[in-house]
Parts: C-alpha cells; sequence; structure tokens
C-alpha cells in the first residue's frame, strides 16, 4: 500500500514539476505536459462551510479547482470518479506549526554567573529579539511528519521558529509530498511572530521576567521607529528586519487568557492587532477577551481528566485545576457564542491524530460544525491572506480537499483521501472489500470458526477450535489476507488468500504443519453487525464559572451596599470611640457618630467589637506573576500592573486578615527595579480591577546583598559592592537628568522607558520605596536623591532606620519595616525589633509592612509589636498599619482612617485589633463586602461538594474509559523580595 | 502605656551589662507573690505566691504565707507562667541563614543519626539570647537535612558552654519521612507543583531496613562498632524518641506503623498538616505530635484560610497530646512561640490549653517534664514574670526570668543597639 502511495504521488508530482515552464530539460522530452483534468461527481462538496452542493461536481486542473458546482461540464480529457455518497471538504490550515522547522538546541553551557550582554554583532541589543529570522531558511519538508498532517486532515501548515520573543517570519507550505520547493511554498514570509517567552538558545539574561519580556516588546517598537526615521548612525539587522516585516500578518504566542490581554495591550499601544495564540481557557474572562478584537489561534488542549481513584493523591489536585477539565471543552463554544473569531490549531495537541477527538468533544460542548469547519479552512485562510488560495474550493484555488465518507465530524466518518495541490494522497482505501463477519474455515477434514471484527481496514481474527480459541495472528492489506494460527499438539497453518469483492466466500493457499500446501475455505456464516452503541445523547454537565475562577470565587462580584455598624469601637485613626456608629454608603464613610439611623441600611450589630480602617500593606508580592527583572542593573521600564494576577489565593488570604490594599513592589534584585502597583484586594475583578483607581506612581529601589548578588555565586553584574551601586543610581540619573533635557527642549529623542521612568523621579511625578538595610547604604541613597534634587518617599525594609532616624526625619523619607525580622542574613544582624519605635520617636512616618504573603495576613499583630517592643502607644501601633502607610503611598486622603468623606475601606474585628486573638469579621473595600467569616463558612462547604462532585465525574469518565492522568498540584511559587 | 515605656527602660536599663553574661546558681531564696500564676497544666492560681530556692520551687500557692527571708517580689497584677519551650528547632546551630560559615544545621548523609547537635550548639548565639525577653527559655536543638538527620538534645538557653547548656543530652533522633508527593523539579523544567514520588516505596523500604539493621545490631554479641546502627539503639530500649517529620496522611500512618513494626517505644510526629484526619490512629498508636508553626498558610488553595490557626485546636479536641513547634519558619521566629500558641485562642482553644502547647505538653512529648513545664513544687524553677497575657504581644513584656532558679539577663544585643541609639538621640535633643 505504502508503496502504491508512494509511486502514485511521484507520478503525480513529476507532472505538476513541469509548471515551471522555462527550466531546461535533459531527462526526457520536454512535450509530456499533462493538461488533463481530473473530476469527483455526485458528491456533497463543500465550497466553504456555508455554501454547499449536493451532488456535485469538482473539476481540478493542475494542481486547481477549475470549476466547481450542480452542473459541470466534464471535458473530454478528463478522469471521472464518482463520489456517490461521499463528501468533499476543503483540506485544514493550521497556521501556527512548527512542521520542518529545527527548533533551536537548548543552551547547555554556562556557570552560575549571568551573562548581561549580548553575544551578537549588528543586531538589535537584545538576544532574544530575532525579527531577521526566517523560517524558510532553516526549512527542511518532512515528509513523515506531512503524512501526519494530512492523515489529520490538513493540507496547508504555516510554521516557525519557535525560540525568542522576536521569531521573525514563517512560511506557508502545502504538504504535498511529489512536489517541489518551487510549488510547495507558498510564501516564504508569510507571516511575523512574536512571544513572551526568552530563546531557550541564548543566555542574555535579560528579560528574566514576564513583565521584562513585555517592557521589551514595548522598546523594539519605539526604537523600530526610532530607526525608520533614520536616527541612527549604526546598522541594526534586527530593526530592519522588523521594519520590513510591518506589513505582514503579525502572529502573537501567548498561552493563556491573561497573556492574550497583555499581548493586545502592547499591540494596542502601537497600533498592531495580533493574531493570537491564546490558551484554550479564554472562557473565564471571556468579556475581556472579546474587548480585545483579536483572532484568536486555538489550541484544543483540553486537559484530560486526573486519576483520582486514590483518595490522598485526590487532594492534591486543587479545585480550579479540576474546573478547568470540566470547562475547557466548552472553551470553543464559549469564544464561538461571543462572537470571538478564531482558528484551531495541532499546537498544544500530543498528536495531530488527537485532533478529531477533542474537535468531537468540543462539538459535544456545542461548538457549531460550521464554526468548527470555519476555524480550520476559510478563516485561517483569511488571517494569512491567503483565502483565494486554501481554505476553500472556489474555482482557482488550490486544489486541496479531503474526500469523506460523510459528514465530517461525524464519529464514524472514514477520511479517505486528502488531496493537496492536485496531488491524491490516500488514507484509507475507497475500494476497500469490507471482509468482516463470521466464517467457517475448512482445511481438508478440519473445521475451524473464524470471526474477522473490528474496523474495515484493519479487522482483527478470532479463530476457534470448537471451544478453544487458538493462537492466531491475521493481517489484512490491499485485499489480500494472510492468517497464521497454532493448533496445539499439531503445529501451525499459515494461510494467504486474495479477497474476490462481493463474494461470500475466500479460497486461499494453506501451509499445513507438515509442511505440504493445500486450499482452504473461508466460508460466511454470519454478516458483521456493527456494536450498537447506544446514542448516549448525555449532555455534558458543566460546573459554574465563579470570579475568580478557582476555590472561594465569588458566584458574582460583590457589591456596594448600605450598612450601619452599630455600637462598635470605632478606630478612627487618631482616636479609640467607644458604642460608636458607623454608616456606610454609596462606598464611602457617610457618618460616625452616636444613635445614627438610616433607612435602608443593613443593621449590623457591631457590640463588643472594633471597626477600623482596612489594613495597607506597603511591601507586598501576592497577585503577581513575576517579581524581579533581574536581567539588567536597573529595570525602571518594568511595570507590576503588566503582570497582576487575579486569581491569586493570597488576595482572599489577606482579605481574611483584613488588608483591603497593597503595594505590590518589584523585588530586590537590582538597584533601580521596576514600577509599582497599588491594588485593592476586590477578589473577583480582573487585573485592571484590582488596580487602586488615579493611585501615585511608585517605583522599586533596592539596596545591599541582593542587589550586589551576594548570596549566590554570581559574580558578573555591576555593582558587587556598595560602592558600585551609588555609582549606578548617580550614572541614571545623571543620564535621566540629560534625556529629560533634551526632551525639554524639543530636539528629537529615542523615547526610551527606563529613562521616561527615572525623569518621572526627578519631577517630583513618581516616588521610591527603596529596599534597603543598613546606614551607609540608606544614608548614601539620601544624598544621592538630594544631589538630584529629589527626596526618597520611603525606605522599605529599613532596618538600620534607627541608626539614622534622625537624618530620615530631617530628609522627609518614611521607614516601612518588619515587626521583628532579623538574621537571616549578614546585613540583618543590627536589625532589632525596636525599629518602628525609635524611627517614629523621631518623627519619621513609620508602616509595618509584610514581603511575606503569610505575615501580610495578620499585619494587625506585627502592628501589636511595636507595643512590646518599643512601648508604642496603641493608636500609633495601629496606624503603622493604616494610616501611615496611606500616607507614604500618597493614599491618606482616600484611606486608613474612618473618617466621614473617606472611601468605605474597613474592617470589623472580632476583638481587639492589635491583639493576637481578633479575627477579621468583615472586610469591606469601598462599601462592598469582599470577606465575611459567615460567608467564608458556607464556602468551605461549597467548596468540598464541588470538589466531590468533580471527583465523581472524573471517577466516572475513568470508568467509561477515558484518558485519566496522573495527579498533580500546579502549584504558585510564593513570591518575597528575593525571587528572582 | 508611656509609662510602661518608662518602667521597661528602667528595669532593662539596670541589667545592662548582664547581656550575655549567664547568671549565676541561685543563692538566695525567692518569692514572688501577689502573681497570676499560669501553672501550664491548665491551672490558674490567682493572687498566688511562689516560692524558689536552689533552683527548685518549694511553695506556690494562693493562701502561703510570706517569707521573711531571700528576695521578695511584687507581682501584684503580674503573670507568672513556666519558661516556654521552644522544640524542633536548629537554635545555636546557625546564626546568620545566609552565611554559610555560620550554618552548622545540616551535615551530609541521609542516614546518620550519630551525628549529634549538642557538640555545635552555641552557648553565645545573638539568636538564642533573643527567645529570652519572650519567655522562650528552653529549645530542642534539633539537626537538619537529610533522612535521618541526627540526634538532638534539650538545652535551656542561658549558658557558658554547651555542657552548661544541656538538660537532656541525646534526647532523640529526628527523621524525615519521605513525602509521597514531592516537588516538581522546576530547575529542570518540570513545573513547580506536586508530582507523585515514584521512589517513595524504595525509600521507605530503605528507611526500615536501617532501622531493622540497627535493631539486629543491638542483638549482636560480639560487634565492629557501627556508629549509625549504635546510635539507634536508645529508640528500642526506649531512652530516646523518635520525631518523625511528616504532613500527609499516607505518610504519618506509613511512618508510625512502620516505627511500631520495628519496636521503637516513643513516637512524636513533628509536622502534622494532616494530623486531624487521622486523629483517632494516632491516638490508638500513643502517638503525641509537635504540631506546625500556626502563622503559616494553608498548603492548599482549596484549604480553610485559618486551618493552620486552629489546626493544634482541632487535634487538642481530638484527645492528643500536642505541642507547639516552628520548624518551618526561620530559626529568629522561635521566640514567637508564645504568639503561636495565642493565634489558636482566637480560634477557640481554652487560653491555659493554649499555654499547655508551650509548657507542660512539651515537656511530656520530649521526656523533660520531671522537671520542666510546670510550676509545681519539685520541679525547675524555669519561669518567667509578664506584665500581662504572655501569649499576646501586646502584652508580653517581661520583667523578669528564671531558668533553674537563676535570674537571667533579658538584655541581647537587641535590646543593647536599642538604648545605645535611643541614648544617642536623647543626648543630640538635651545637647550634650
Amino acid at each position: 500500500m505504502k508503496f502504491k502511495l508512494l509511486a502514485l504521488s511521484f507520478f503525480l508530482g513529476s507532472v505538476s514539476l513541469f509548471a515551471q515552464d522555462y527550466f531546461p530539460i535533459n531527462d526526457g522530452v520536454k512535450a509530456k505536459k499533462n493538461n488533463n483534468y481530473t473530476a469527483f461527481t455526485n458528491a456533497k462538496i463543500y465550497i466553504t462551510p456555508t455554501q454547499v452542493i449536493e451532488k456535485g461536481t469538482l473539476l481540478i486542473q493542475n494542481g486547481k479547482v477549475v470549476q466547481v458546482g450542480k452542473s459541470v461540464s466534464i471535458p473530454k480529457n478528463a478522469v471521472v470518479e464518482d463520489l456517490e455518497g461521499k463528501s468533499i471538504y476543503p483540506s485544514f490550515v493550521d497556521i501556527f506549526s512548527d512542521f520542518g522547522v529545527k527548533k533551536p538546541d537548548r543552551d547547555s553551557g554556562g556557570g552560575r554567573s549571568g551573562q548581561y550582554e549580548p553575544e551578537r554583532e549588528g543586531f538589535y541589543w537584545n538576544d532574544h529579539i530575532m525579527p531577521e529570522n526566517n523560517a524558510i531558511n532553516s526549512f527542511k519538508y518532512d515528509s513523515k511528519k506531512a503524512g501526519e498532517l494530512r492523515k489529520a486532515g490538513f493540507g496547508t501548515v504555516n510554521a516557525h521558529i519557535e525560540d525568542g520573543i522576536a521569531r521573525g517570519t514563517g512560511l506557508l507550505v502545502a504538504l504535498n509530498d511529489g512536489g517541489s520547493e518551487a510549488q510547495r511554498i507558498l510564501s516564504d514570509k508569510s507571516a511575523q511572530y512574536f512571544s513572551f517567552t526568552k530563546s531557550v538558545a541564548k543566555r542574555q539574561s535579560y528579560p528574566s521576567s514576564l513583565m521584562g519580556a513585555m517592557a521589551l516588546m514595548r522598546q523594539l517598537y519605539y526604537d523600530m521607529d526610532w530607526y525608520s526615521k533614520g536616527n541612527v548612525d549604526t546598522k541594526d539587522r534586527s530593526l530592519e528586519a522588523l521594519i520590513a516585516n510591518k506589513g505582514l500578518v503579525q502572529i502573537f504566542d501567548a498561552g493563556d487568557n491573561g497573556n492574550v490581554l497583555r499581548a493586545d495591550k502592547i499591540g494596542d499601544l502601537f497600533g498592531i492587532q495580533y493574531v493570537i495564540l491564546a490558551g484554550g481557557d479564554e472562557y473565564e474572562r471571556i468579556e475581556d477577551i472579546k474587548a480585545t478584537n483579536a483572532k484568536l489561534i486555538l489550541p484544543l488542549n483540553f486537559p484530560d481528566a486526573f486519576d483520582v481513584s486514590n483518595p490522598y493523591q485526590a487532594q492534591y489536585i486543587s479545585l480550579s485545576d479540576m474546573r478547568h477539565w470540566n470547562l475547557a471543552p466548552s472553551n470553543p463554544k464559549v469564544l464561538d457564542d461571543n462572537g470571538v473569531e478564531f482558528t484551531i490549531t495541532l499546537h498544544g495537541l500530543k498528536s495531530p491524530s488527537d485532533l478529531k477527538d477533542k474537535l468531537m468533544k468540543a462539538i459535544e460542548y456545542g461548538l457549531s460544525k460550521t464554526t468548527a469547519l470555519e476555524a480550520l479552512t476559510t478563516i485561517p485562510a483569511g488571517i494569512l491572506g491567503k483565502s483565494g488560495q486554501i481554505g476553500s474550493l472556489q474555482v482557482g484555488s488550490q486544489a486541496n480537499f479531503l474526500i469523506t465518507s460523510g459528514e465530517i465530524f461525524d464519529k464514524n466518518t472514514i477520511l479517505y483521501e486528502n488531496w493537496v495541490q492536485g496531488s491524491k494522497n490516500i488514507i484509507q482505501s475507497m475500494d476497500i472489500v469490507d471482509i468482516r463477519g463470521d466464517y467457517n474455515l475448512s482445511v481438508g477434514a478440519n473445521t475451524f470458526a473464524v470471526s474477522l471484527s473490528g474496523s474495515v481496514d484493519k479487522p482483527k481474527a478470532d479463530i476457534k477450535k470448537g471451544e478453544e480459541t487458538l493462537e492466531s495472528k491475521f493481517t489484512y492489506d490491499a485485499d489480500w489476507l494472510n492468517l497464521a494460527f497454532s493448533e496445539d499438539g499439531v503445529g501451525s497453518y499459515r494461510m494467504v488468500a486474495h479477497v474476490m469483492p462481493g463474494s461470500e466466500t475466500i479460497k486461499g493457499k494453506v501451509v499445513l504443519p507438515n509442511g505440504d500446501e493445500t486450499t482452504a475455505t473461508l466460508t460466511k456464516t454470519k454478516a458483521f453487525e456493527e456494536k450498537s452503541t447506544p446514542e448516549e445523547a448525555e449532555k455534558p454537565e458543566l460546573v459554574a464559572l465563579t470570579f475568580p475562577n478557582v476555590g472561594y470565587g465569588y458566584a458574582s462580584k460583590p457589591k456596594q451596599e448600605t450598612m450601619l455598624f452599630k455600637n462598635a469601637t470605632v478606630w478612627t485613626g487618631d482616636s479609640i470611640l467607644e458604642n460608636t456608629d458607623v454608616l456606610v454608603k454609596n462606598g464611602k464613610i457617610a457618618k460616625v457618630g452616636k444613635d445614627l439611623k438610616a433607612s435602608g441600611a443593613t443593621v449590623i450589630d457591631a457590640a463588643g467589637k472594633h471597626l477600623t480602617a482596612g489594613i495597607i500593606d506597603e511591601h507586598s508580592h501576592i497577585a503577581a506573576l513575576a517579581i524581579n527583572e533581574g536581567g539588567h542593573n536597573s529595570s525602571a521600564e518594568v511595570r507590576m500592573k503588566d503582570v497582576i494576577d487575579p486569581k491569586d489565593m493570597g488576595i482572599y488570604r489577606d482579605l481574611a486578615g483584613g488588608v483591603t490594599t497593597i503595594q505590590l513592589l518589584h523585588g530586590s534584585a537590582n538597584p533601580i527595579g521596576g514600577r509599582s502597583a497599588i491594588l485593592r484586594l476586590k477578589w473577583g475583578e480582573n487585573a485592571d480591577g484590582l488596580i487602586f483607581p488615579n493611585s501615585p506612581k511608585f517605583i522599586k529601589f533596592a539596596l545591599g546583598e541582593n542587589v550586589k548578588q551576594s548570596n549566590w555565586g554570581s559574580f558578573s553584574r555591576f555593582p558587587q559592592t556598595r560602592m558600585g551601586v551609588e555609582q549606578v543610581y548617580t550614572d541614571y540619573f545623571q543620564r535621566a537628568k540629560e534625556y529629560d533635557t533634551k526632551k525639554k527642549s524639543g530636539q528629537p529623542y529615542r523615547y526610551d522607558e527606563e529613562m521616561e521612568t527615572l525623569a518621572e523621579i526627578l519631577n517630583g511625578e513618581r516616588f521610591i520605596s527603596c529596599h534597603s538595610y543598613v546606614q551607609s547604604e540608606i544614608n548614601m541613597m539620601m544624598k544621592v536623591a538630594e544631589k538630584f534634587d529629589f527626596r526618597v518617599n520611603t525606605f522599605t525594609h529599613i532596618l538600620e532606620g534607627y541608626k539614622l532616624a534622625d537624618k530620615m526625619a530631617e530628609h522627609g523619607v518614611g521607614g516601612s519595616t518588619f515587626s521583628d525580622w532579623w538574621a537571616y542574613k549578614y546585613e540583618v544582624n543590627d536589625a532589632i525589633p525596636y525599629n518602628a519605635a525609635i524611627m517614629a520617636s523621631q518623627g519619621v512616618t513609620v508602616a509595618i509592612n509584610s514581603d511575606d504573603a503569610e505575615m501580610s495576613r495578620r499585619l494587625n499583630q506585627e502592628a501589636g509589636k511595636t507595643v512590646k517592643y518599643g512601648g508604642v502607644s496603641e493608636i500609633e501601633a495601629w496606624k503603622m498599619v493604616t494610616l501611615n502607610p496611606a500616607k507614604l503611598l500618597h493614599l491618606d486622603d482616600r484611606v486608613g482612617s474612618i473618617a466621614e468623606g473617606k472611601d468605605a475601606d474597613i474592617v470589623l474585628w472580632t476583638d481587639h485589633p492589635l491583639s493576637v486573638y481578633a479575627k477579621a469579621e468583615k472586610t469591606i473595600i469601598e462599601g462592598a463586602v469582599y470577606f465575611d467569616l459567615e460567608k467564608d463558612k458556607m464556602m468551605r462547604e461549597t467548596v468540598k461538594k464541588e470538589r466531590n462532585r468533580l471527583i465523581g465525574m472524573m471517577l466516572n469518565e475513568k470508568k467509561k474509559g477515558g484518558k485519566t492522568k496522573t495527579p498533580v498540584q500546579s502549584k504558585k511559587e510564593l513570591f518575597d523580595c528575593d525571587t528572582l | 502605656m508611656k509609662k510602661i515605656f518608662l518602667i521597661i527602660t528602667i528595669v532593662f536599663g539596670v541589667s545592662l551589662n548582664a547581656q550575655q553574661t549567664p547568671a549565676p546558681p541561685q543563692t538566695e531564696q525567692v518569692a514572688i507573690f501577689g502573681a497570676t500564676a499560669h501553672i501550664g497544666n491548665g491551672e490558674v492560681i490567682e493572687n498566688c505566691t511562689i516560692i524558689f530556692k536552689d533552683g527548685k520551687i518549694t511553695a506556690i500557692g494562693a493562701d502561703l504565707m510570706a517569707p521573711t527571708i531571700g528576695t521578695m517580689i511584687d507581682a501584684k497584677g503580674k503573670h507568672v507562667y513556666p519558661g516556654f519551650i521552644a522544640p524542633a528547632k536548629p537554635l545555636g546551630l546557625v546564626e546568620v541563614d545566609a552565611v554559610r560559615a555560620s550554618d552548622d544545621q545540616d551535615e551530609i548523609g541521609e542516614m546518620i543519626p550519630h551525628v549529634r547537635s549538642i557538640i555545635a550548639y552555641n552557648a553565645e548565639s545573638k539568636v538564642v539570647e533573643s527567645m529570652r525577653p519572650n519567655g522562650v527559655l528552653l529549645g530542642q536543638v534539633t539537626p537538619q537535612g537529610g533522612t535521618i538527620s541526627g540526634t538532638s538534645s534539650i538545652v535551656q538557653f542561658d549558658a557558658w558552654n554547651w555542657e552548661d547548656a544541656a538538660v537532656k543530652t541525646d534526647d532523640g533522633i529526628h527523621m524525615n519521612w519521605p513525602s509521597f508527593f514531592r516537588r516538581g523539579r522546576w530547575w529542570m523544567g518540570e513545573d513547580r507543583g506536586f508530582v507523585p514520588n515514584k521512589d517513595y516505596g524504595d525509600q521507605t523500604d530503605n528507611i526500615k531496613m536501617f532501622f531493622l539493621n540497627s535493631s539486629a545490631y543491638g542483638q549482636a554479641a560480639e560487634k565492629e562498632k557501627n556508629l549509625p546502627f549504635a546510635a539507634m539503639e536508645g529508640l528500642f530500649n526506649g531512652s530516646k524518641r523518635l520525631y518523625i517529620h511528616a504532613d500527609g496522611e499516607k505518610e504519618m500512618t506509613d511512618a508510625v506503623n512502620m516505627a511500631k513494626e520495628v519496636g521503637v517505644k516513643h513516637i512524636v510526629i513533628v509536622g502534622g498538616y494532616r494530623a486531624n484526619k487521622i486523629a483517632d490512629f494516632l491516638k490508638e498508636n500513643n502517638v503525641a505530635i509537635l504540631v506546625g508553626v500556626t502563622h503559616a498558610l494553608p498548603e492548599y488553595d482549596d484549604d480553610d484560610y485559618d486551618l493552620p490557626y486552629k489546626l493544634p485546636k482541632l487535634l487538642v479536641d481530638a484527645g492528643l497530646l500536642v505541642g507547639l513547634q516552628n520548624e518551618e519558619s526561620a530559626n529568629f521566629q522561635a521566640r514567637n512561640m508564645a504568639f503561636y500558641a495565642g493565634q489558636t485562642v482566637g480560634q477557640g482553644l481554652d487560653k491555659e490549653k493554649a499555654l499547655q502547647l508551650l509548657t507542660s505538653n512539651t515537656a511530656k512529648i520530649l521526656g523533660i517534664d520531671d522537671q520542666y513545664g510546670t510550676l509545681e513544687v519539685g520541679k525547675s524553677a524555669t519561669l518567667f514574670i509578664s506584665e500581662g497575657d504572655a501569649l499576646d504581644m501586646r502584652t508580653n513584656q517581661l520583667s523578669k526570668a528564671y531558668i533553674d532558679g537563676r535570674d537571667v539577663s533579658l538584655e541581647t544585643h537587641q535590646t543593647k543597639l536599642w538604648h545605645r541609639y535611643m541614648g544617642k538621640f536623647e543626648r543630640e535633643k538635651t545637647g550634650q
């Protein structure tokens, strides 16, 4: 069979080679061009998914569609194939493929010291930017892989080098084994590709984070613009390629719903609409996805069920992973229902042969068959601007089509042939004889019972003598069958026979155990009956989405309420008022007083309880997907707001500890870190919805061991000493000053996000929160700031702040410190828990922060420790986690205390809030309840029940024979400053 | 509040020079009167008098006659507690985590029960001295890492050297039971999450073989010395305890069953994140538990947010013998032991029962309850006076602490720096 197929395609291929008319010929006569037609008649033809003709004719010639329709006049010189009862579809197109393109090998060298400089010359300054790469240059047609793809229904794929951030161009290739490159390659620069992932072959450290990759993409476009205007004297082949590729389709490998949004935002900034490779979890945030207006490339990477039969293992699986298993197959339908246009890719599937199952599953979950077909044909063709050539069977299109036994998405449909560029590729022979059934095999005097079952093309044999099943081996190929079997104590028989269509008996030759040859006859006794699988039209059972879509997510987002707290002990900020009422309305603290009344308000009896402002954590790393961009010693260009993770359970846990606002800080890997995001912990909102509206701009700086890379063996990055740290600042601020001057002068300047950010600091528009430990470096930082005529806003950690509290007060900087941490590295040898008390005593605005997801959720207790260590008053201690951090964040006019007119970001405590015994009972942000102890109790039950329900569904899946995988727990890394 | 500040300054000011200098043996009888005494066994005695002499408590009660000799300490309105115990910590074995040269907590080798922590215990550790002002006066110095990490010893926190410090030498052997699930090797490109540990069976079998061999070694009439096997001997005759560090239901069950099977006499679980699920099993097998630090995050996203907070209560309610430890947190955090116990009170555990998690229960688990863990006649006078409730950070304010009757310093490297710099600022203000 294989030989036949090969020979056939070779023949057709060599014919079409002569399309290149102007080539000289030396191996025969030139006048042997085949201009005959091939006509396929009586087929149901899908010219496009929506344009279907019954009993139509498809006429092709020279690899192209010549005519298609109901009444096509068939030329005399046509080979006619009658496809009565069969269907013709355009072959599929995959626009996200690595077909024939070798992925670079992972770099294996290198020690622990990072590589901070690029390896290349004449290209962009970052090695992960390779727009000059063209996949065509390393392309090698892979006929084995092409066969697999054709078998899955594909006729054309768009391949690129899946490596790096800017990946260069792809090529569009027809899966025509017999054709030449000249014929197969439909486009050698079909699209330009990007991702957020670094090259595996390159060692340059930058970018070490998602936010760094985003910043790099933005700067790349700024630099492209600058270069294209002729402002650069030297040659940059990367930027030149990027400029040259501007007109192509721009495809972004994002890979999950959050990254789809991230990619789209970059595109929006530069007027580029990417086509985006999605992750399969877009259903979670469908409104946001819809708003991107991006066309998506959708993998059908529905996860297998977990094998949950062992309860000890099952407990490792999170509810959100179980839910994703349940909901992922509905993703295509959800996108379709919301009008998001997408094409389907094989990317993310283990093998092309998995496609059909996954498609059927998506359809079972509600995806329309028409959309599915469009997603595989017209849409990818349209995205590539090749609608006239591929993806449909319009006249003039390439003759890329599938011949099937029926409706392509039906379980029992057989794909017979996949024609590519007019070349026939047999997937399964159309004229194979169905030999299945029960037979009597007579060999001389002996009779055996033979039962042939299974599929038409690969039947299985079962052979018995009397009741005894005999060991046998059976093959059936190209109308020839071979049957070998052995009888105990007798020996083995070997039979070979040719099958004639329409005959009830099969005659052949048999070699007997003694070596003699004789004839044997198989006589059919019973026709084959397909085991009727009861059509279980069981509707898939889907669990409900929550916001965010994890355990303890809310069924609907919390809403503002009017609430009247009666008889609470109210910590206003500067005083503690007993038996006091507080009215919350329209998200604000409307009134504080005695015996308040309000119609329509929910009255909350707060007698014996304490009502305070919500806790503000000045130093947090929760709700983030990355913390450090350590690839450069300055990373002012990166933004924490780019990597917010609204699904982080840390948000909910912080709320349960009375925290309402955090500053999400960059880490401390470099002297100049990234820009902060100030978040309100509105559990259920998306990333943008978590950002504190109109919050002031901040940036993280860092001093000491981390920026010197003291505690791990990296010795290649400047600075390695505190002396060097000062020079980094001086250098960057000097350059920022010059940059700003040039910008303000109206001269053309290269837009530099890093310099823009630093200039904001110089102009008093952005505040520094500086990670710091020992007094020398703290003093230095203040002096550098003073030299450049600005003030440091906050020293965070500031563990030796007590040694120069007077200087800090004079400079006007606040201190945000740990209550009692020390001894974890050399620079905290002199860290003392009296630090907060001493700094406060000298007039420094002091906050207590966490830098830790665990400590953040009980910052009230950490504030309590300042009473123990140094005798801070309770009111002052409480301010250290509320009003003082609000001051340091310049938000004290809106949050941080209970005062009329301020935002209702408040917490009701069961006990004295500084006490280890206190629990947050309600945590309220802008008048909406985001944590409620009672509701939490109910949700525990919900989580338990839903886990149980999903486990039941997975057990059922296993019982039904569905694929399962070993339980794993996808666990997020917990971040702190040092996390690289 | 300012008043308290002043008082503390004075109290600390007096004994400023005593930092790092261990107190001399008790020579004079001490009587504390008027105190609220928290006995450590669940009892509270109001207006209590506590008398101790030669390092031992000689009398305690509400209706005692005031003595006429010795030191009298008025503790009206104040609280007296037995010294808190910090088990399962490498205190004194590592000074600064990031400085390798200061780290002596983890020896190489998988099965090294013969490695003894006591000889590396740094009696002059600044981290150790910072325990005392918070009422943590005793600790179990515990080696880390490997499968069988080594042998711990119990020390008191005011000593010239490790021999002085030793309360109970070589008290137990610590074993880290393998996990049924292991973390993904992210540095090799695996996901960071947990995946099944395919080697669990082999690893646990190795441990069992090691125990069986150790036990058999003890039976041999003549032997060539095998240091690791010899170190295990105490487990089988009951002179040493086996501390099994494990968290999962399966892991704990497998480990306890193995230990029972090979004849280990005293078994203690350290950690026990899921111990409430197998509380009956642990109880049946007479297994005590040193439960993990309450100031921790839940291990799993779907767990109750307050599971670590309430776990000790769940175990106490289930009738287990429970102590607290904080091996998962940094060494310096051991001074927060009181607040870890306090956290469980917020979850509904009785305050005196919470106190037991640091005192009598721990002493019983470690096998030092004949001398420590409660304020009872005949026991060591290892106790402290706090201005208020010692389990709450606001009121944990020590004015006195005694170890074996010795009046120990509450000054530390940290208080010294506090006074030094406050003094600087005061001088600047007054222009001196």
